[in-house]
């Protein structure tokens, strides 16, 4: 297939990620804030998610305290600020229509509907219903987007690249959110109701609640959250499921410049198929996760190279 | 005015005319809110189709969030199968004479020679392309699709408007608007033999496919696009997803080897026929229009050499030109060794004394126009026109002039089969 027409198939499907999972992080530092906390507190880690995007400089030209409302706004509806979700939604929008041929016809309507249907809704709106209530629209427009794609789209190059848009996308994602909220919590300190409900409320913001009880019938720990988001390979949103989906797809639209990119892609799995949780938090998350983040975003390079915007 | 035009349904004495008995019955018969809840329906379906070049713009336009839609008349156009006959054969001789035309001042130049076309009206054109000569396109054919603009003028009785060679646009209306009667009102399909036309996108995929080049078996062929903010981008999408083909735009493309390739996921593939809605000056910034982001560097000299096919051919402007236009008829005697079977509306040439002097007479009924430039936009002057500004005429030696004639509109008629 064309390598353009990859290119927009992938980014539309990792634009239509990154804002879910902008609002899954959202949600979940939305209801952290909700437990009974002091104001600087609750402010640092509103700021965290603007550290996290690098996003600190371009948010102080406009705004000046990192509170919740101007951090929501920001990065819900701020459409000069390219990582809100806003923006986001308007650049898969922009990558569908200009692929609209390539999309079944429901595929593109569900995306073009979100889009219209984000840009009828003022702030000012959203806040009066509730942030959390957008947030799980913009969940749940997503999850049709993903059903709608796979459930009527011709398992051909198409489809392999938007899934694996939509893969690396989320496994950056994942790895964003843990890093940023390990750390509030571990340094929160002391065990009980409020930690209780922070690890509930990000293995919530993950889907991953229901899951954690099922796999391990017991007390939430940290290690154990760690390691359900970061190596079981059945949890979908884990980096491990993540990475093991690249492979997959890597294999199948492999071309003769891609060797190395598949190799790349196969010693990240192999590392996380491999892992201990207890080596990893010896070792320091944080310093896992970054190592991980820049691994995926050379893997997102080599994408680039290989398939999508290719040298003459 | 309006009493001067040609009613398509009813004739002067206001009886329906015969090809239209069939339908005023159906329209008679049917109650008024069922038209108007299937026009809203319309509406609504064109809305979803037409949504992508309308709602899309800048973000900031006041046009934001209005929509152009595809245009619809529930009242159709019949003309009846013996009319079209004759236009057909008509339009075949035309686009056929067209092509040996663009065959011959890119050759030998015949025409010039014995003088029936004045040499500097074609050579001195800036549609003229200078670096066509001598240069063999496959079969001979220069205008692979050509829409010929017409327009009634009594029953039975159709001028050519003009001509257009470069890039027409327009049939995936004609079809979808098709397909919107066809669901809105089938009954209207079981009381009339409508010709189809839905099999359109086949026969120009297979067309544009027998024109590649020599020695090709299983030629690739692509449509290549301006981009996303072409007015006409919804057309080129639906006509490369009904022939299977791709949609390139220029970036996609580059030349080897005086070989065209696209990129692809897969390594690149070549292209041999680039079915082109891009205009020539856009082609090839090395040979043309050097700050053309759209084009393809290179482009022309894998054309020259045979390795890729262009539809339409570069240079085929100077076809369609107004100042060309009257001389149509002259190529249909000269190349076919025929009578023209359509006529041209009658027209001043303004830069003959004669003419410019009837012209400036008669101004209200004329259609004033600039010879350079396609289609219809850049009218100079219409009907009703005030005599006291005719001062903002352009230089009459770039104008024409042509009878107004009256009409409840004009369409294009696309012909693609030319052989």
């Amino acid at each position: 297939m064309l390598s353009r027409t990859a290119d927009h198939l992938y980014w539309m499907a990792r634009f239509t990620e990154r804002a879910e999972n902008l609002a899954r992080l959202l949600d979940v530092t939305h209801q952290m804030s909700l437990v009974p906390q002091s104001v600087a507190a609750g402010n640092q880690n509103w700021g965290a998610i603007l550290a996290l995007n690098s996003l600190q400089t371009a948010f102080s030209k406009t705004y000046d305290e990192a509170n919740a409302e101007n951090v929501l706004r920001f990065m819900v509806s701020d459409a000069d600020n390219p990582a809100s979700i806003y923006s986001c939604l308007r650049a898969a929008r922009e990558n569908a229509h200009a692929v609209r041929g390539t999309l079944t016809a429901e595929t593109w309507e569900s995306c073009n509907a979100t889009w219209i249907e984000l840009r009828e809704q003022s702030f000012e709106q959203i806040l009066s219903v509730g942030v959390g209530e957008f947030f799980e629209w913009v969940k749940l427009r997503s999850a049709v987007m993903r059903g709608v794609t796979f459930g009527t789209m011709l398992q051909d190059d198409a489809l392999h690249f938007i899934r694996l848009g939509g893969l690396l996308e989320r496994s950056d994602n994942t790895a964003r959110i843990l890093d940023v909220k390990y750390h509030v919590l571990r340094t929160n300190g002391d065990e009980g109701t409020t930690d209780f409900y922070q690890w509930g409320a990000l293995l919530r913001s993950l889907s991953a609640f229901e899951v954690y009880r099922k796999v391990y019938r017991d007390v939430i720990t940290p290690a154990r959250v760690a390691e359900l988001l970061m190596l079981r390979v059945d949890m979908p949103r884990s980096l491990h499921a993540c990475v093991d989906g690249i492979v997959r797809v890597l294999n199948r639209v492999a071309n003769s410049s891609s060797a190395e990119t598949g190799r790349r892609a196969g010693m990240l799995h192999a590392q996380l198929h491999y892992a201990r949780i207890d080596d990893i938090l010896g070792k320091g998350l944080h310093e896992y996760l970054t190592d991980f983040m820049d691994r995926i975003y050379d893997l997102g390079d080599g994408i680039g190279r290989d398939f999508l915007v290719p040298a003459n | 005015m309006s009493n001067n035009f040609f009613n398509e349904m009813y004739d002067a004495s206001g009886i329906v005319r015969p090809h239209y008995c069939a339908y005023a019955d159906w329209l008679l018969a049917t109650p008024a809110e069922r038209i108007a809840r299937k026009r809203a329906e319309a509406d609504i379906a064109f809305h979803r189709v037409g949504i992508t070049f309308a709602v899309y713009g800048d973000e900031s336009s006041q046009d934001q969030g209005k929509e152009r839609l595809i245009p619809f008349d529930i009242i159709p156009r019949i003309i009846p199968a013996a009319e079209w006959l004759v236009l057909q054969a008509g339009l075949r001789q035309r686009v056929k004479a067209l092509n040996a035309f663009l065959y011959d001042i890119y050759h030998k130049q015949e025409i010039l020679q014995a003088g029936h076309i004045p040499r500097e009206q074609v050579l001195n054109n800036a549609q003229f392309r200078p670096e066509m000569m001598g240069i063999d396109v496959p079969a001979g054919i220069y205008a692979h699709i050509a829409g010929i603009d017409l327009v009634r003028a009594g029953a039975g009785e159709f001028y050519v408007l003009e001509d257009n060679l470069r890039v027409p646009s327009g049939v995936s209306y004609m079809i979808e608007d098709r397909k919107m009667m066809m669901r809105l009102f089938p009954e209207l399909f079981s009381r009339h033999k409508v010709a189809p036309v839905q099999h359109y996108p086949d026969m120009l995929l297979e067309n544009l496919r027998t024109v590649a080049p020599a020695g090709v078996l299983n030629p690739t062929v692509v449509l290549l696009t301006p981009g996303a903010y072409n007015s006409a981008y919804f057309e080129h999408t639906f006509l490369a997803q009904q022939m299977g083909i791709e949609l390139v735009e220029g970036r996609d493309l580059f030349v080897r080897d005086e070989t065209v390739y696209m990129r692809t996921t897969q390594g690149p593939q070549r292209v041999d026929v680039i079915y082109r809605r891009l205009d020539d000056d856009f082609l090839d910034p090395l040979a043309f229009r050097k700050d053309s982001m759209l084009g393809v560097p290179g482009l022309l000299s894998a054309y020259r050499a045979g390795q890729v096919t262009l539809a339409n051919a570069i240079g085929t402007g100077v076809a369609d030109d107004k100042s060309i236009y009257p001389y149509v008829p002259e190529m249909v005697r000269f190349y076919l060794g025929e009578e023209s079977l359509l006529n041209n509306v009658p027209t001043y040439m303004l830069r003959k004394p004669d003419d410019l002097k009837y012209t400036l007479e008669h101004l209200p009924e004329l259609v004033v126009k600039e010879v350079h430039g396609a289609g219809g936009l850049r009218h100079a002057g219409r009907p009703g026109l005030d005599p006291e500004r005719n001062r903002e005429f352009p230089c009459p030696h770039h104008c024409r002039a042509g009878k107004v004639h009256c009409t409840a509109n004009t369409r294009t008629v696309q012909l693609s089969d030319i052989c």
